[in-house]
């Protein structure tokens, strides 16, 4: 298969990523699909190491991996404190810094 | 007559996007996830054809299994009627992030359509294994990895106090 099918489907991931934050309103499905962004993004990094026969691509999904790791720790700490604080999880209802 | 690589690389490709569609269409987050899951399981099958099989199995135990997992108990944690209320306050906000999506669309496969990319190599099989990937991770990465380390123990330590009830009568626990 050539690189431009797996970048494609990369383009394609990644944009449904984007629609599901800017579309969605409930902030656990915003969350999996900016996950679904950054595994797009992933899905590129592993088809240019596999174009360029070099496995540094494959060392910077690692490191994406930890990031997000860490990343859905913290953030769904704050959305269960949110929840706590609030009784919602829909962004639209979290706009007490809205001037 | 297509080859076996390319009839797996459609199967997951159109089992990413359709999972893909499902996960921000659902209204309950629950089938949202399981949509989010079937995604992650058919990007890892995609890293196993692009010669990654450290990476896929990586994808399936860290993201499949361990976040994953975590939504999934914050998810069942929250109750049923914490989705989203029935009118958006922002106007136009689903044909405007539709528009905006596709811009993002068109702008990319643009991008990759208008570039050569070469002729691809032909590394050894054994490029993605943990051996291949570790030697080049502690070669060229080590301090990168290091850091890493120190992330997933600020992450540690910010979720355990973020997740912490406060006392309400800390004033009277001194007994």
């Amino acid at each position: 298969m050539p690189i431009e099918n797996y970048l494609i489907l990369s383009g394609i991931l990644f944009s449904i990523g984007a629609l599901g934050v800017l579309m969605r309103r409930n902030a656990l499905i915003i969350f999996m699909s900016i996950e679904l962004m950054l595994n797009a993004v992933n899905l590129s990094f592993i088809g240019f190491a596999r174009q360029l026969g070099d496995p540094t691509g494959q060392v910077i999904v690692f490191f994406v991996l930890v990031v997000a790791a860490a990343e859905v720790v913290v953030g769904l700490a704050i959305i269960v404190n949110i929840f706590r604080a609030k009784d919602t999880v829909d962004i639209d209802d979290i706009d007490v810094l809205r001037g | 007559m297509p080859t076996l690589n390319q009839i797996i690389f459609w199967f997951f490709a159109f089992t990413a996007v359709a999972s893909g569609i499902v996960m921000i269409t659902r209204q309950k987050p629950m089938q949202s996830a399981i949509a989010f899951l079937v995604t992650l399981l058919s990007l890892a099958g995609l890293y196993l054809l692009l010669d990654a099989q450290f990476v896929a199995i990586l994808q399936i135990i860290i993201y499949a299994g361990a976040i994953l997992v975590l939504i999934l108990f914050v998810i069942m944690l929250l109750h049923s009627h914490s989705g989203e209320g029935s009118t958006s306050k922002v106007p136009l906000q689903r044909p405007v992030a539709i528009l905006l999506s596709l811009i993002l669309f068109g702008g990319s496969i643009y991008l990759f359509a208008s570039t050569d990319f070469g002729v691809a190599s032909t590394p050894p099989s054994d490029m993605g294994t943990a051996q291949n990937v570790g030697h080049t991770l502690f070669d060229k990465f080590i301090l990168p990895f290091e850091v890493a380390s120190i992330l997933l123990l600020t992450g540690l330590i910010g979720a355990v106090v973020l997740a912490k009830r406060e006392r309400e009568d800390s004033s009277n626990d001194a007994h």
